[in-house]
């Protein structure tokens, strides 16, 4: 079972249960499970929609769209079933963090999905959870089951009249998958190809219906706005950014783990402090802030830098999943690039040609570079190939590719040309990497 | 061939298929999943199991494969009884994937994809399984192990040797 770590600065909200057998149904009640579900249930959808616009919580799958603003683009009225799709894909290198939501805390996201689709006025939420997920699948069915059994689940929930079922999904093996679009397509029974926008899914989603998509974080983190209270979730974060965040800090830290910080929390302090600082006591070369598709940020570049959505754009990068990647000075930064490529190359769903192609002649121009053939031209070529990308591909994964190409090749250039003229890599272990 | 009377799939996986069907506003949602669980019962896609469950579900073949090709869990080939995956994604490899991988190349004597000659085992490199901060870590099958060091990978190799007797775990319980 993955280490659960903890640190004094953490304000656990959506960890409060972790480690206390909360996958457990009674367990969960006991801890006030559920309470929020009713109280919604009584409330009504447009207390709950403004509630969560007051809470300022926004989508933790990376984009930062404020939940509560995404639900209230649902037409009341739809010919076709409104559905709440979460997304529990979890493929963003660097993030682990609904791993332990659903291992821990299923109950949650079973009663945040029965919120969500009580805002709506959905009838069924599906939670599909990536295909690698199979033993966290299980803890889901199991509390699936249990609601069912209890009530708070099926066609009079609570005893009040209202239906509300909740379907779990395995997926194949796809991080695409994890764009809502793909994620439709995929639970439909079709390759995890992005659909183009507009319509967006709140207006034509699922099945053709009305669909609200949140990420498996967001949507356990509801019950707890609801029962703290909008304004009290809103307080504990920083401007426009409600609340905590499950900071997924992972490479080269004395303590890796997931952590439950305030929004705004320094970098600085998640690497130094809260994960025990870089490994060894070696020099930190660079950190990746939210995830392997967020441009990588240098040790000056997070000295005063608060972890909220607002902030992280601003220093030119992105929060985006929260998975904070910490790289020490004994690192390759173009092994790094091309391993983080090779990722990308690999799951480009072959949709949009600048991202299949891109994708590729960037794998191969990182591969050869790395092994000691490049030529001078070609970090600029990488940099012009990455920058072509950028912008031009149906979904985000285009983008996921491009963006941290461009900054290893702008804030790594000289490593780069450490490795021309058939140099050596000066870090080199693995000079050809293995095609994945 | 009528589903019935030439079934591949056991009484519990055609009956975990029936209920599976009838959860979606569409039979086709169940496609997924369905490959995944065939896939854990038969030990690859075989053709005889696309062409079953292409007339379960009621798309054609070609259809299926279609799909299925997409997913990079679903295999058309048989893996091993035990599949070990080695993450090497950034998180896993600061921490030393690529070393654990080579020292399970060395163990097993095949590389991605391969498959030793008793059947036992199969090595895949993977990409990020979600475990980052447990990195350097695999999955056996479904099972996660975490923070593994390229000296614990014979042990480990010999903990699932020792188990090639049971019946196959990777089928779903």
């Amino acid at each position: 079972m993955p280490r659960l770590v903890s640190h004094p600065d953490e304000v656990k909200i959506v960890t409060r249960r972790f480690g206390m057998g909360a996958a457990n149904i009674d367990r969960y009640i006991e801890l006030g499970g559920y309470e929020s579900a009713k109280k919604c249930l009584e409330k009504g959808p447009d207390w709950i929609i403004d509630e969560m616009k007051a809470s300022n919580l926004r989508g933790r799958g990376g984009a930062g769209f404020p939940a509560g603003l995404k639900w209230s683009f649902v037409p009341k009225q739809s010919a076709k079933p409104k559905y709440v799709l979460v997304n529990g894909d979890e493929s963003e290198p660097g993030t682990c963090k609904d791993h332990l939501i659903f291992l821990h805390d299923p109950h949650a996201v079973i009663e945040g999905t029965i919120i969500a689709g009580l805002a709506i006025g959905a009838k069924t939420g599906f939670i599909y959870l990536r295909g690698e997920y199979r033993y966290l699948l299980k803890i889901m069915e199991k509390a699936v089951a249990d609601a069912y059994e209890k009530g708070f689940l099926g066609k009079n929930i609570f005893g009040t009249g209202t239906e509300f079922q909740i379907v779990t999904q395995t997926g194949a093996g796809a991080y695409e998958v994890g764009e809502e679009s793909a994620l439709m397509e995929s639970l439909e029974g079709k390759r995890g190809v992005p659909r183009i926008k507009p319509p967006f899914p709140a207006v034509v989603g699922l099945y053709g219906g009305p669909t609200v998509i949140n990420n498996a974080e967001t949507i356990a983190t509801v019950p707890h706005v609801i029962s703290m209270g909008a304004a009290a979730y809103a307080a504990v974060g920083s401007a426009r950014n409600g609340g905590t965040r499950l900071f997924s800090v992972s490479g080269h830290v004395e303590r890796p783990g997931v952590y439950e910080l305030p929004m705004g929390y320094n970098l600085k302090k998640i690497i130094y402090d809260v994960a025990g600082g870089v490994r060894g006591g070696r020099k930190l070369k660079a950190v990746v802030p939210g995830g392997s598709s967020t441009p990588v940020l240098l040790p000056e570049e997070i000295e005063n830098l608060g972890m909220d959505f607002d902030q992280v754009g601003k220093a030119g990068s992105m929060l985006g999943s929260a998975g904070v990647v910490v790289i020490d000075d004994q690192t390759c930064m173009v092994e790094f690039a091309l391993r983080t490529i090779s990722f990308y190359q690999h799951e480009s769903c072959g949709w949009c040609i600048p991202c299949r192609e891109g994708t590729d002649w960037l794998k191969k121009s990182l591969t050869r570079f790395h092994a000691g053939f490049g030529e001078a031209k070609d970090i600029d070529n990488i940099q012009y190939l990455a920058e072509n990308i950028l912008g031009r591909t149906f979904c985000p994964l285009g983008d996921a590719a491009a963006m941290p190409t461009i900054a290893f090749v702008k804030k790594f250039r000289k490593e780069f040309e450490d490795h021309l003229n058939g140099k050596p890599c000066p870090f080199a272990k693995h000079v050809e990497l293995a095609v994945v | 061939m009528s589903a019935e009377t030439m079934t591949l799939f056991s009484p519990r996986l055609a009956a975990r298929f029936d209920a599976l069907v009838e959860k979606y506003p569409v039979r086709r949602s169940a496609l997924i999943p369905m490959l995944l669980y065939a896939q854990d019962e038969v030990g690859y896609l075989s053709d005889a199991v696309i062409a079953e469950v292409a007339e379960r579900i009621g798309i054609t073949e070609l259809d299926v494969r279609n799909v299925a090709s997409y997913y990079s869990m679903l295999r058309f080939k048989p893996a091993g009884k035990f599949n070990i995956q080695v993450c090497t994604n950034i998180s896993c490899m600061l921490r030393g994937a690529y070393e654990v991988y080579e020292r399970f190349q060395q163990e097993l004597g095949i590389g991605h994809k391969g498959v030793t000659l008793d059947g036992l085992f199969s090595l895949e490199e993977v990409e990020c399984i979600g475990a980052c901060c447990w990195g350097p870590a695999i999955q056996v099958n479904y099972d996660f192990v975490d923070e593994i060091k390229p000296e614990l990978v014979p042990g480990i190799v010999d903990g699932y040797r020792g188990r090639a007797h049971e019946a196959t775990e990777a089928s779903d319980a």
